[in-house]
Protein backbone atom coordinates (compact mmCIF):
# COMPACT_ATOMS: atom_id res chain seq x y z
CA UNK A 1 0.00 0.00 0.00
CA UNK A 2 1.36 3.65 -1.04
CA UNK A 3 2.26 5.19 2.04
CA UNK A 4 0.06 8.98 2.19
CA UNK A 5 1.91 12.09 2.35
CA UNK A 6 -0.18 13.67 4.80
CA UNK A 7 1.54 14.89 7.92
CA UNK A 8 -0.25 12.69 10.84
CA UNK A 9 0.97 14.96 13.39
CA UNK A 10 -0.89 18.62 12.05
CA UNK A 11 -4.00 16.13 11.03
CA UNK A 12 -3.73 15.23 15.02
CA UNK A 13 -3.09 18.65 16.14
CA UNK A 14 -5.42 20.12 14.42
CA UNK A 15 -8.20 17.63 15.52
CA UNK A 16 -6.95 18.30 19.37
CA UNK A 17 -7.54 22.42 18.47
CA UNK A 18 -11.17 21.70 17.40
CA UNK A 19 -12.08 19.35 19.88
CA UNK A 20 -10.72 21.64 22.45
CA UNK A 21 -12.27 24.20 21.17
CA UNK A 22 -15.55 22.54 21.19
CA UNK A 23 -15.00 21.63 24.55
CA UNK A 24 -14.58 24.89 25.79
CA UNK A 25 -18.16 26.67 23.82
CA UNK A 26 -19.84 23.61 24.51
CA UNK A 27 -19.25 24.03 28.03
CA UNK A 28 -19.28 28.03 28.64
CA UNK A 29 -23.13 27.42 26.79
CA UNK A 30 -24.16 24.99 28.29
CA UNK A 31 -23.18 26.37 31.70
CA UNK A 32 -24.86 29.77 30.40
CA UNK A 33 -28.27 28.32 29.38
CA UNK A 34 -28.58 25.70 32.00
CA UNK A 35 -26.83 26.28 34.92
CA UNK A 36 -28.04 23.50 37.13
CA UNK A 37 -25.98 22.97 40.60
CA UNK A 38 -23.76 20.48 39.43
CA UNK A 39 -22.95 22.37 36.34
CA UNK A 40 -22.19 25.48 38.64
CA UNK A 41 -19.77 23.34 40.45
CA UNK A 42 -18.35 22.40 37.26
CA UNK A 43 -17.65 25.95 36.42
CA UNK A 44 -16.31 26.80 39.33
CA UNK A 45 -14.17 23.97 39.35
CA UNK A 46 -13.01 25.42 35.43
CA UNK A 47 -13.72 21.67 34.88
CA UNK A 48 -13.78 22.69 30.86
CA UNK A 49 -10.97 24.67 30.75
CA UNK A 50 -8.70 21.80 32.52
CA UNK A 51 -10.19 19.39 30.16
CA UNK A 52 -8.70 21.34 27.08
CA UNK A 53 -5.45 21.43 28.88
CA UNK A 54 -4.95 18.08 28.95
CA UNK A 55 -5.45 18.16 24.75
CA UNK A 56 -3.28 20.99 24.48
CA UNK A 57 -0.07 21.21 22.37
CA UNK A 58 2.93 23.44 22.72
CA UNK A 59 4.48 25.67 19.76
CA UNK A 60 7.85 24.46 19.57
CA UNK A 61 11.01 25.76 17.51
CA UNK A 62 14.04 23.68 17.08
CA UNK A 63 17.16 22.77 15.00
CA UNK A 64 17.98 19.29 14.08
CA UNK A 65 21.13 18.67 11.84
CA UNK A 66 21.05 21.86 10.48
CA UNK A 67 17.23 22.69 9.83
CA UNK A 68 15.11 24.65 11.46
CA UNK A 69 11.48 23.38 12.32
CA UNK A 70 8.58 25.03 13.71
CA UNK A 71 5.94 22.50 15.43
CA UNK A 72 3.51 21.56 17.81
CA UNK A 73 4.24 19.35 20.71
CA UNK A 74 2.40 17.43 23.94
CA UNK A 75 4.09 18.83 26.78
CA UNK A 76 4.57 14.67 27.41
CA UNK A 77 6.69 14.23 23.90
CA UNK A 78 10.17 13.21 24.63
CA UNK A 79 12.71 14.31 22.30
CA UNK A 80 13.67 11.20 21.60
CA UNK A 81 9.80 10.93 20.78
CA UNK A 82 9.81 14.01 18.51
CA UNK A 83 12.67 13.13 16.40
CA UNK A 84 11.80 9.75 15.93
CA UNK A 85 7.58 9.92 15.40
CA UNK A 86 7.15 13.41 14.51
CA UNK A 87 10.90 14.10 11.95
CA UNK A 88 10.82 10.23 11.48
CA UNK A 89 14.61 11.02 12.27
CA UNK A 90 14.96 6.93 12.99
CA UNK A 91 18.61 6.60 13.53
CA UNK A 92 18.46 7.78 17.18
CA UNK A 93 17.19 4.44 18.84
CA UNK A 94 14.74 3.77 22.10
CA UNK A 95 16.34 1.14 23.74
CA UNK A 96 15.07 0.86 27.61
CA UNK A 97 13.51 4.35 27.49
CA UNK A 98 14.26 5.30 30.77
CA UNK A 99 17.64 6.07 30.59
CA UNK A 100 19.30 3.21 31.37
CA UNK A 101 20.98 2.46 28.35
CA UNK A 102 22.04 5.39 26.20
CA UNK A 103 20.83 4.04 22.81
CA UNK A 104 18.91 7.42 22.57
CA UNK A 105 22.13 9.65 22.81
CA UNK A 106 22.12 13.17 20.81
CA UNK A 107 23.74 16.17 21.12
CA UNK A 108 21.47 19.20 22.24
CA UNK A 109 23.44 22.65 21.88
CA UNK A 110 27.24 20.39 21.83
CA UNK A 111 26.41 18.24 24.62
CA UNK A 112 25.66 14.89 24.77
CA UNK A 113 22.56 14.06 26.57
CA UNK A 114 19.59 11.08 26.78
CA UNK A 115 16.72 12.25 24.43
CA UNK A 116 14.47 9.60 26.16
CA UNK A 117 14.55 11.77 29.34
CA UNK A 118 14.19 15.04 28.01
CA UNK A 119 10.57 16.90 27.50
CA UNK A 120 10.86 18.11 23.56
CA UNK A 121 8.41 21.12 25.27
CA UNK A 122 11.74 21.89 27.35
CA UNK A 123 14.00 22.30 24.07
CA UNK A 124 13.00 25.93 22.47
CA UNK A 125 15.40 27.03 20.24
CA UNK A 126 17.88 23.60 20.77
CA UNK A 127 20.11 22.75 18.50
CA UNK A 128 20.26 18.95 18.24
CA UNK A 129 22.77 17.20 16.67
CA UNK A 130 21.70 13.53 15.99
CA UNK A 131 23.69 10.28 13.98
CA UNK A 132 22.14 11.35 10.93
CA UNK A 133 23.94 14.75 10.97
CA UNK A 134 27.50 13.30 11.37
CA UNK A 135 28.29 12.91 7.88
CA UNK A 136 29.08 15.57 5.40
CA UNK A 137 27.26 14.50 2.19
CA UNK A 138 28.52 10.60 1.60
CA UNK A 139 31.18 11.03 3.11
CA UNK A 140 31.30 9.38 6.71
CA UNK A 141 32.30 11.29 10.13
CA UNK A 142 35.55 9.61 11.21
CA UNK A 143 34.03 8.00 14.48
CA UNK A 144 31.47 6.46 12.45
CA UNK A 145 34.24 5.43 10.24
CA UNK A 146 36.52 4.14 12.86
CA UNK A 147 33.48 2.34 14.13
CA UNK A 148 33.66 0.02 10.78
CA UNK A 149 37.02 -0.08 10.90
CA UNK A 150 37.49 -1.62 14.36
CA UNK A 151 34.25 -3.86 14.35
CA UNK A 152 32.84 -1.35 16.91
CA UNK A 153 29.21 -3.45 16.60
CA UNK A 154 27.07 -6.78 16.16
CA UNK A 155 23.44 -6.13 15.66
CA UNK A 156 24.21 -1.99 15.58
CA UNK A 157 21.12 -1.46 17.78
CA UNK A 158 23.24 0.64 20.27
CA UNK A 159 25.61 2.01 17.64
CA UNK A 160 23.90 5.37 17.07
CA UNK A 161 24.20 6.46 21.03
CA UNK A 162 27.63 4.71 21.05
CA UNK A 163 29.00 6.84 18.23
CA UNK A 164 27.27 9.93 19.60
CA UNK A 165 28.29 9.72 23.17
CA UNK A 166 32.17 8.24 21.35
CA UNK A 167 32.58 11.87 19.62
CA UNK A 168 31.72 13.70 22.72
CA UNK A 169 34.19 11.96 25.44
CA UNK A 170 36.85 12.95 22.84
CA UNK A 171 35.41 16.61 22.68
CA UNK A 172 34.94 16.78 26.89
CA UNK A 173 38.66 15.53 27.28
CA UNK A 174 37.67 11.95 28.37
CA UNK A 175 39.26 9.80 26.35
CA UNK A 176 42.93 10.33 27.65
CA UNK A 177 43.11 6.07 28.43
CA UNK A 178 41.39 3.07 27.17
CA UNK A 179 40.25 3.03 31.50
CA UNK A 180 38.76 6.50 30.99
CA UNK A 181 37.29 6.02 28.04
CA UNK A 182 35.50 2.98 29.17
CA UNK A 183 34.45 5.13 32.27
CA UNK A 184 32.98 8.24 29.97
CA UNK A 185 30.94 5.97 28.23
CA UNK A 186 29.60 3.68 31.19
CA UNK A 187 26.01 4.93 30.39
CA UNK A 188 25.99 3.16 26.66
CA UNK A 189 25.33 -0.07 27.41
CA UNK A 190 26.39 -2.89 24.50
CA UNK A 191 24.10 -6.38 24.66
CA UNK A 192 26.92 -7.58 22.03
CA UNK A 193 29.21 -6.96 24.17
CA UNK A 194 31.91 -5.09 21.58
CA UNK A 195 32.84 -2.92 24.00
CA UNK A 196 36.45 -3.78 23.30
CA UNK A 197 36.30 -2.90 19.80
CA UNK A 198 34.22 0.47 20.73
CA UNK A 199 37.37 1.96 22.86
CA UNK A 200 39.72 0.70 20.22
CA UNK A 201 37.45 3.03 17.91
CA UNK A 202 37.39 5.78 19.72
CA UNK A 203 41.27 5.70 20.72
CA UNK A 204 41.67 5.72 17.08
CA UNK A 205 39.52 8.68 16.33
CA UNK A 206 41.63 10.56 19.66
CA UNK A 207 44.66 9.25 18.19
CA UNK A 208 44.17 10.49 14.75
CA UNK A 209 43.34 13.65 16.17
CA UNK A 210 40.39 14.00 13.59
CA UNK A 211 37.85 15.67 15.85
CA UNK A 212 40.16 18.27 16.83
CA UNK B 1 2.63 9.06 30.50
CA UNK B 2 -0.59 11.06 31.00
CA UNK B 3 -0.46 14.51 29.81
CA UNK B 4 0.25 17.81 31.42
CA UNK B 5 0.39 21.76 30.90
CA UNK B 6 3.80 23.09 30.95
CA UNK B 7 5.28 26.27 31.73
CA UNK B 8 7.95 28.04 31.94
CA UNK B 9 9.24 30.13 35.25
CA UNK B 10 11.50 33.65 34.74
CA UNK B 11 12.24 33.99 38.60
CA UNK B 12 12.23 31.87 41.55
CA UNK B 13 9.38 34.38 42.72
CA UNK B 14 6.82 33.48 39.57
CA UNK B 15 8.37 29.49 40.31
CA UNK B 16 6.88 29.59 43.31
CA UNK B 17 3.66 31.16 43.01
CA UNK B 18 2.81 29.42 40.17
CA UNK B 19 3.40 26.26 42.21
CA UNK B 20 1.49 28.05 44.76
CA UNK B 21 -1.96 27.96 43.06
CA UNK B 22 -1.54 24.35 41.94
CA UNK B 23 -2.20 21.39 43.91
CA UNK B 24 -0.37 18.94 41.70
CA UNK B 25 2.03 20.93 40.07
CA UNK B 26 5.74 20.49 40.14
CA UNK B 27 8.99 22.31 39.31
CA UNK B 28 10.92 20.24 36.96
CA UNK B 29 14.78 20.78 35.64
CA UNK B 30 17.08 18.15 34.35
CA UNK B 31 14.12 15.88 34.25
CA UNK B 32 15.89 12.43 34.42
CA UNK B 33 14.51 11.31 37.12
CA UNK B 34 11.08 13.07 37.55
CA UNK B 35 10.22 11.74 33.58
CA UNK B 36 11.03 8.53 34.36
CA UNK B 37 8.35 8.42 37.37
CA UNK B 38 6.40 10.01 35.13
CA UNK B 39 6.37 7.31 32.26
CA UNK B 40 6.27 4.74 35.38
CA UNK B 41 3.38 6.56 36.73
CA UNK B 42 4.36 6.81 39.61
CA UNK B 43 4.68 10.58 39.46
CA UNK B 44 1.58 11.88 38.06
CA UNK B 45 1.69 16.05 38.13
CA UNK B 46 -0.82 17.89 36.09
CA UNK B 47 1.42 20.93 35.60
CA UNK B 48 5.26 21.27 35.53
CA UNK B 49 6.90 23.94 36.24
CA UNK B 50 9.92 24.36 33.56
CA UNK B 51 12.80 26.15 35.68
CA UNK B 52 15.74 25.95 33.74
CA UNK B 53 15.47 29.82 32.86
CA UNK B 54 16.25 30.91 36.56
CA UNK B 55 19.59 32.46 37.07
CA UNK B 56 20.54 29.86 39.44
CA UNK B 57 23.32 28.11 37.53
CA UNK B 58 26.59 29.52 38.76
CA UNK B 59 29.15 28.15 41.25
CA UNK B 60 30.86 31.24 43.37
CA UNK B 61 33.79 30.72 45.11
CA UNK B 62 33.11 33.25 48.25
CA UNK B 63 35.07 34.08 51.34
CA UNK B 64 34.84 30.82 53.43
CA UNK B 65 32.68 29.19 51.23
CA UNK B 66 31.42 28.01 47.51
CA UNK B 67 27.79 28.57 47.09
CA UNK B 68 26.74 26.19 43.98
CA UNK B 69 23.01 27.08 42.00
CA UNK B 70 20.21 24.53 42.26
CA UNK B 71 20.42 24.63 38.46
CA UNK B 72 24.26 23.84 38.01
CA UNK B 73 24.79 20.65 36.24
CA UNK B 74 26.21 17.50 37.86
CA UNK B 75 29.04 17.52 35.27
CA UNK B 76 29.55 21.31 35.32
CA UNK B 77 30.36 21.10 39.26
CA UNK B 78 32.26 17.85 39.07
CA UNK B 79 34.79 18.88 36.40
CA UNK B 80 35.03 22.25 37.75
CA UNK B 81 39.01 22.76 38.11
CA UNK B 82 38.10 24.83 41.66
CA UNK B 83 35.50 22.30 42.73
CA UNK B 84 38.25 19.98 42.45
CA UNK B 85 41.03 21.84 44.05
CA UNK B 86 38.83 22.85 47.16
CA UNK B 87 36.11 20.48 47.22
CA UNK B 88 37.86 17.15 45.83
CA UNK B 89 35.52 15.02 47.87
CA UNK B 90 32.31 16.60 46.02
CA UNK B 91 33.82 15.91 42.58
CA UNK B 92 34.81 12.22 43.51
CA UNK B 93 31.39 11.83 44.20
CA UNK B 94 29.52 13.50 41.19
CA UNK B 95 32.02 11.80 39.01
CA UNK B 96 30.53 8.34 40.71
CA UNK B 97 27.19 8.91 40.13
CA UNK B 98 25.14 8.25 36.81
CA UNK B 99 26.48 8.03 33.24
CA UNK B 100 27.97 11.34 31.82
CA UNK B 101 24.69 11.69 29.39
CA UNK B 102 22.64 12.18 32.35
CA UNK B 103 25.18 14.45 34.57
CA UNK B 104 25.02 16.55 32.01
CA UNK B 105 21.24 17.11 32.05
CA UNK B 106 21.23 16.53 35.80
CA UNK B 107 21.12 19.55 38.31
CA UNK B 108 22.32 19.82 42.01
CA UNK B 109 18.70 20.53 43.44
CA UNK B 110 17.60 17.87 41.38
CA UNK B 111 19.87 14.89 42.47
CA UNK B 112 19.19 16.17 46.06
CA UNK B 113 15.21 15.76 45.06
CA UNK B 114 15.56 12.36 43.44
CA UNK B 115 13.58 8.86 44.62
CA UNK B 116 14.46 6.15 45.89
CA UNK B 117 14.92 3.60 43.14
CA UNK B 118 13.29 1.03 45.60
CA UNK B 119 11.69 -1.73 42.83
CA UNK B 120 8.42 -1.74 44.81
CA UNK B 121 8.62 1.97 45.13
CA UNK B 122 8.86 1.88 41.13
CA UNK B 123 6.13 -0.67 40.53
CA UNK B 124 2.71 0.78 40.65
CA UNK B 125 1.27 -3.25 41.07
CA UNK B 126 3.05 -3.57 44.26
CA UNK B 127 2.28 -2.10 47.87
CA UNK B 128 4.69 0.74 48.82
CA UNK B 129 4.34 3.50 51.89
CA UNK B 130 6.69 5.56 50.26
CA UNK B 131 4.36 5.50 46.74
CA UNK B 132 0.99 5.22 47.94
CA UNK B 133 1.10 5.83 52.07
CA UNK B 134 0.18 2.84 54.07
CA UNK B 135 -0.40 0.10 51.10
CA UNK B 136 2.21 -1.31 52.43
CA UNK B 137 6.01 -1.90 52.23
CA UNK B 138 6.82 -4.87 50.08
CA UNK B 139 10.72 -4.59 50.48
CA UNK B 140 10.08 -5.94 53.67
CA UNK B 141 10.15 -9.32 53.29
CA UNK B 142 10.72 -9.10 50.07
CA UNK B 143 13.67 -8.79 47.90
CA UNK B 144 15.76 -6.00 49.50
CA UNK B 145 19.12 -6.45 48.34
CA UNK B 146 19.92 -2.51 47.88
CA UNK B 147 18.26 -1.63 51.06
CA UNK B 148 18.34 0.36 54.10
CA UNK B 149 20.67 -1.18 57.62
CA UNK B 150 20.29 2.19 59.62
CA UNK B 151 17.21 3.99 60.20
CA UNK B 152 14.73 2.27 58.99
CA UNK B 153 11.41 1.88 59.97
CA UNK B 154 8.16 -0.95 59.61
CA UNK B 155 6.64 1.40 57.33
CA UNK B 156 9.93 1.13 54.54
CA UNK B 157 13.56 0.18 54.76
CA UNK B 158 14.11 2.20 51.08
CA UNK B 159 17.46 4.24 50.87
CA UNK B 160 18.20 7.90 49.17
CA UNK B 161 20.43 6.81 45.69
CA UNK B 162 22.61 9.95 45.87
CA UNK B 163 26.46 9.85 45.84
CA UNK B 164 26.77 14.03 45.64
CA UNK B 165 24.64 13.68 49.06
CA UNK B 166 26.82 11.59 50.75
CA UNK B 167 29.60 14.23 50.26
CA UNK B 168 27.48 17.00 50.53
CA UNK B 169 26.36 15.39 54.19
CA UNK B 170 30.20 14.89 55.24
CA UNK B 171 31.04 18.61 54.02
CA UNK B 172 28.69 20.31 56.56
CA UNK B 173 26.77 21.90 53.37
CA UNK B 174 23.90 23.94 54.30
CA UNK B 175 20.77 24.31 51.37
CA UNK B 176 19.32 27.67 50.52
CA UNK B 177 15.27 27.63 49.46
CA UNK B 178 12.94 30.06 49.01
CA UNK B 179 9.00 29.47 49.26
CA UNK B 180 5.92 30.68 50.07
CA UNK B 181 6.77 32.37 53.30
CA UNK B 182 10.24 33.67 52.09
CA UNK B 183 13.55 32.36 51.70
CA UNK B 184 15.39 29.90 54.42
CA UNK B 185 18.14 27.79 55.24
CA UNK B 186 18.71 24.13 56.26
CA UNK B 187 20.98 22.61 57.35
CA UNK B 188 22.41 19.37 54.83
CA UNK B 189 22.21 16.74 57.41
CA UNK B 190 18.76 17.94 58.53
CA UNK B 191 17.33 17.99 54.83
CA UNK B 192 16.81 14.61 54.26
CA UNK B 193 15.15 12.75 56.78
CA UNK B 194 14.53 9.28 57.85
CA UNK B 195 10.74 7.25 56.78
CA UNK B 196 9.07 6.71 60.70
CA UNK B 197 5.53 6.57 59.61
CA UNK B 198 5.60 8.92 56.52
CA UNK B 199 8.35 7.73 54.35
CA UNK B 200 6.12 9.55 51.62
CA UNK B 201 8.39 12.59 52.78
CA UNK B 202 11.96 12.08 51.57
CA UNK B 203 13.19 15.50 52.62
CA UNK B 204 12.03 18.44 54.77
CA UNK B 205 11.39 20.87 52.28
CA UNK B 206 8.08 22.26 52.76
CA UNK B 207 5.16 22.06 50.57
CA UNK B 208 6.26 24.37 47.11
CA UNK B 209 9.85 25.37 48.41
CA UNK B 210 12.63 25.59 45.76
CA UNK B 211 16.04 24.46 46.65
CA UNK B 212 17.98 28.16 45.13
CA UNK B 213 21.64 27.24 46.13
CA UNK B 214 23.38 25.01 48.33
CA UNK B 215 26.48 26.27 50.52
CA UNK B 216 29.85 24.57 51.69
CA UNK B 217 31.93 26.14 53.89
CA UNK B 218 35.97 25.89 53.45
CA UNK B 219 37.94 22.83 54.47
CA UNK B 220 40.71 21.35 54.78
CA UNK B 221 40.01 18.00 53.20
CA UNK B 222 42.15 18.70 49.96
CA UNK B 223 44.24 15.93 50.07
CA UNK B 224 43.69 12.52 52.03
CA UNK B 225 39.89 12.51 50.53
CA UNK B 226 38.17 9.30 49.47
CA UNK B 227 34.58 8.53 47.55
CA UNK B 228 34.59 4.36 47.71
CA UNK B 229 31.12 3.30 46.04
CA UNK B 230 30.68 -0.48 46.43
CA UNK B 231 28.11 -1.78 43.05
CA UNK B 232 26.82 -4.51 41.24
CA UNK B 233 29.23 -3.05 37.91
CA UNK B 234 32.51 -1.28 38.01
CA UNK B 235 30.39 2.23 36.55
CA UNK B 236 26.82 3.33 35.99
CA UNK B 237 24.77 1.76 38.92
CA UNK B 238 23.68 2.59 42.07
CA UNK B 239 25.88 1.80 45.68
CA UNK B 240 25.08 -0.89 47.51
CA UNK B 241 27.31 0.63 49.99
CA UNK B 242 29.46 3.78 49.56
CA UNK B 243 31.69 5.69 51.95
CA UNK B 244 32.93 9.21 51.57
CA UNK B 245 36.10 10.10 53.93
CA UNK B 246 38.18 13.00 54.29
CA UNK B 247 41.05 13.17 56.64
CA UNK B 248 43.08 16.01 57.79
CA UNK B 249 46.42 14.33 58.45
CA UNK B 250 49.36 15.96 60.66
CA UNK B 251 52.15 13.72 60.90
CA UNK B 252 49.82 10.90 60.93
CA UNK B 253 47.81 11.82 63.50
CA UNK B 254 43.87 12.52 62.60
CA UNK B 255 43.43 16.07 63.33
CA UNK B 256 39.85 16.25 61.38
CA UNK B 257 37.80 13.81 59.86
CA UNK B 258 34.31 13.49 58.04
CA UNK B 259 32.51 10.30 57.48
CA UNK B 260 29.48 10.19 55.55
CA UNK B 261 28.06 6.32 54.23
CA UNK B 262 25.54 6.25 51.29
CA UNK B 263 23.03 2.90 50.44
CA UNK B 264 22.55 2.39 53.71
CA UNK B 265 19.59 4.85 55.04
CA UNK B 266 16.75 6.35 53.92
CA UNK B 267 19.32 9.45 53.88
CA UNK B 268 22.66 10.33 53.58
CA UNK B 269 24.32 8.30 56.94
CA UNK B 270 26.88 10.97 58.35
CA UNK B 271 29.08 8.61 61.26
CA UNK B 272 29.83 11.20 63.69
CA UNK B 273 30.42 8.49 66.59
CA UNK B 274 32.88 7.96 64.34
CA UNK B 275 34.36 10.52 63.39
CA UNK B 276 34.56 11.72 67.26
CA UNK B 277 36.55 8.46 68.12
CA UNK B 278 38.91 9.15 64.73
CA UNK B 279 40.13 12.62 65.94
CA UNK B 280 43.39 12.89 67.85
CA UNK B 281 44.34 9.25 66.89
CA UNK B 282 47.21 8.01 64.43
CA UNK B 283 46.19 6.25 61.41
CA UNK B 284 46.73 2.39 61.90
CA UNK B 285 44.47 -0.61 60.72
CA UNK B 286 43.18 -1.61 64.15
CA UNK B 287 42.22 2.37 64.50
CA UNK B 288 40.45 2.19 61.41
CA UNK B 289 38.81 -0.87 62.54
CA UNK B 290 37.56 0.00 65.88
CA UNK B 291 36.38 2.91 63.76
CA UNK B 292 34.51 0.63 61.63
CA UNK B 293 33.04 -0.95 64.41
CA UNK B 294 31.48 2.06 66.22
CA UNK B 295 29.84 3.25 62.65
CA UNK B 296 27.96 0.01 62.49
CA UNK B 297 26.77 0.11 65.94
CA UNK B 298 22.74 -0.06 65.55
CA UNK B 299 22.77 -1.77 61.45
CA UNK B 300 19.63 -4.03 61.32
CA UNK B 301 19.61 -6.17 57.75
CA UNK B 302 16.64 -7.39 56.12
CA UNK B 303 17.84 -10.56 54.52
CA UNK B 304 19.06 -10.04 51.30
CA UNK B 305 20.31 -7.21 52.53
CA UNK B 306 22.57 -9.06 55.09
CA UNK B 307 25.90 -8.76 53.52
CA UNK B 308 25.67 -5.62 53.85
CA UNK B 309 26.63 -5.56 58.05
CA UNK B 310 30.12 -7.02 56.52
CA UNK B 311 30.18 -4.78 53.78
CA UNK B 312 29.50 -1.97 55.11
CA UNK B 313 32.69 -2.14 58.27
CA UNK B 314 34.90 -2.75 55.47
CA UNK B 315 34.18 -0.21 53.22
CA UNK B 316 34.65 2.23 56.01
CA UNK B 317 38.22 0.43 56.59
CA UNK B 318 39.07 0.47 53.07
CA UNK B 319 37.60 4.11 52.41
CA UNK B 320 39.62 5.01 55.39
CA UNK B 321 43.01 3.21 54.27
CA UNK B 322 43.11 4.47 50.52
CA UNK B 323 42.15 8.84 51.74
CA UNK B 324 45.15 8.01 54.07
CA UNK B 325 47.42 6.81 51.53
CA UNK B 326 46.82 9.57 49.05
Amino acid sequence: MAAKKTNPNKAAADELNSRRDFIKKSGLFTALALTPPSLVMASENKWDEKIAEYLETVPLSIEVNGTKHNLNVEPRTTLLDLLREQLQLTGTKKGCDHGQCGACTVHVNGTRILSCLSLASMQQNAQVTTIEGLSKGKKLHPMQEAFIKNDGFQCGYCTPGQIMSGIACIKEGHANSREEIREYMSGNICRCGAYHNIVDAITEVKEGGMLS
Amino acid sequence: MKNFQIIKALSPDTAVSSLNKETSAMFIAGGTNLVDLMKKNVAAPDKLVDITALDLKKIEFLRGKVTIGALAKNSQVAEDTSIKEKYPLLALALAAGASQQIRHMATVGGNMLQRTRCSYFYNTDMPCNKRVPKSGCGAIGGSNRMHAIFGASDSCIAVHPSDMCVALAALDATVLVEGPKGKREIKFTDFHRLPGNTPEKDTTLANKELITSIEIPDNNFTKNVHYLKIRDRSSYAFALVSVAVGLELKNNTIHDVRLAMGGVAHKPWRLTEAEEFLKGKTISETVFKQAADLAMKGARSYGDNDFKLTLGPNAIIEALTIAASK
